[in-house]
């Protein structure tokens, strides 16, 4: 019997594999959609931040892609909300970076130079702010907070209503998601690829990979080296109050519900249990931000990891050796939704990543490795 | 409706339940107490205004959140109640 056969199958059915199926879902393509049912995933996990400010520090070109991608994100929240009924809870009405001493508001102002001095990266608006005019946008902060950063592209949304979304608006496409088959292996053949899965053989034209950390060991197939690393956040979860928030901060924010989420930490490392001193420093900064989260009941903690590259940007690869198939990292899953389905999906379904797609390439870390 | 059974054992404690004075039984969680005294709801959800009350009786569905002596949002089904208790059930989300 011959394997049951795609025109694309996407590897991954988390934010990322789920953002290109949707951008796909239109292109009249036999799609199928692989994941291994994980749920602990960084999709499942994340703060929910559709954020700008501070991205391409290292790597120019990120900040034009966040940027278009914030942009476009009214766009896919609306058509989401049509086609499925499901409301990601999209507010951009900008967000803001606190800063606890006047020497936390000098380095951020020093990091937004340096990263607007970049050659080829694009300025996007962020105000540095002093602690009269944040306090104006964000009433209640502590006495610590000397000022911030604002920038009006900046804001949330509710992730797991995204996710679901995104997989309803596939189902209704007819997309295939097959959920719980562990892809064990890629393996390209002379004119399309074997997916080898715990449960038996499919075949596609093409494949991506959007695997996240997965990633490392299925690209290896198709010839491609993919240096991504676990990099683990930590969320704490307070209980539902009335509107407090009125902007997102990239490390305290409220749902559409009024549940107040402090994030953002970063760890390397891989294992994805909470830890009560992260916890606890997490606690401490965000009620130095705001002294009212203090009397606020604290439900509970998660961890997640994050998808990290060595530049922290991601990775679009299509692969030389075996044409068809393509590699997408990325740990800002959740910002990028919208570039991933209405500008990388339209691209892999052309079959060549054009131009402005050319920096992502994975081989950019090639040379980092020869001289580590 | 909930009765106590007929050989239920217990020091009887006085609480008060939205400035109300109501009997319970030592050894009583605040969420126990409130369903013997027929509150089968002690708060309204901060989302949709629905009425909730005490389920799971075991520390996991939040759902009988309650104000216990001023402070907001305890689950009522961990607490044991105390003599003089101020129990307020709560509309909506609480204030920060």
């Amino acid at each position: 019997m011959s394997a049951p056969s795609f025109d694309v199958a996407i590897v991954g059915g988390g934010l990322v594999g789920a953002s290109l199926a949707f951008g796909l879902r239109s292109i009249g393509a036999k799609l199928l959609v692989l994941d291994d049912g994980g749920t602990a995933s960084p999709s499942r996990a994340n703060f929910g931040l559709v954020w700008v400010q501070g991205k391409g520090e290292r790597f120019a070109p990120y900040a034009h892609w966040t940027v278009e991608s914030a942009r476009a994100w009214p766009k896919l929240a609306d058509e989401l909300r049509r086609e499925t009924g499901i409301d990601a809870a999209l507010v951009q009405n900008g967000g803001v970076h606190a800063c606890l001493s006047s020497l936390e508001l000098d380095a951020r102002a020093r990091y937004f130079d340096r990263l607007f001095g970049q050659p080829g990266a694009a300025r996007y608006e962020v105000a540095l702010l002093d602690r009269d005019a944040l306090s104006h946008r964000l009433p209640g902060l502590g006495a610590e907070v000397a000022g911030g950063s604002f920038c009006p592209l900046d804001g949330h949304c509710n992730p797991l209503r995204l996710l679901r979304g995104l997989h309803a608006a596939m189902a209704k496409a007819g997309v295939v998601h097959r959920q719980g088959d562990r892809v064990i292996a890629v393996e390209p053949l002379a004119t399309r690829f074997r997916i080898v899965t715990a449960s038996g053989s499919i075949d596609a034209e093409r494949v991506v990979l959007a695997a996240g950390l997965g990633n490392a060991r299925l690209a290896r197939g198709i010839g491609v080296e993919v240096p991504v690393r676990p990099n683990k956040g930590q969320v704490l979860v307070l209980e539902r109050v009335q509107p407090l928030l009125p902007l997102a901060l990239d490390t305290i924010r409220q749902t559409d519900e009024g549940t107040i989420l402090v994030g953002d930490s970063q760890e390397e490392r891989g294992d994805d249990a909470t830890s009560l001193p992260v916890l606890g420093a997490m606690a401490r900064r965000a009620i130095a931000t705001f002294p009212a989260l203090a009397r606020l009941n604290v439900l509970r903690g998660w961890a997640a990891l994050r998808v990290m590259t060595p530049d922290g940007a991601p990775i679009y690869h299509a692969s030389d050796a075996h044409p068809g198939a393509f590699v997408v990292n990325a740990h800002s899953g959740v910002t990028l939704a919208a570039a991933h389905a209405y500008r990388l999906a339209p691209a892999i379904a052309e079959g060549t990543l054009p131009g402005p797609l050319a920096p992502y390439r994975a081989t950019r870390f090639d040379d980092v490795r020869a001289v580590a | 409706m909930f009765v106590r059974l007929p050989d239920a054992a217990g020091d009887r404690v006085r609480i008060r339940l939205d400035g109300v004075e109501v009997e319970a039984r030592a050894g009583d969680s605040v969420a126990a107490a409130l369903l013997a005294a027929g509150r089968m709801s002690c708060r309204t959800t901060p989302v949709t205004g629905a009425a909730r009350g005490p389920y799971c009786m075991m520390g996991i569905c939040f759902e009988c959140l309650v104000t216990i002596d001023g402070v907001p949002n305890q689950q009522a089904c961990l607490t044991p109640v105390a003599p003089d208790m101020q129990i307020v059930t709560q509309r909506g989300a609480r204030r920060p």
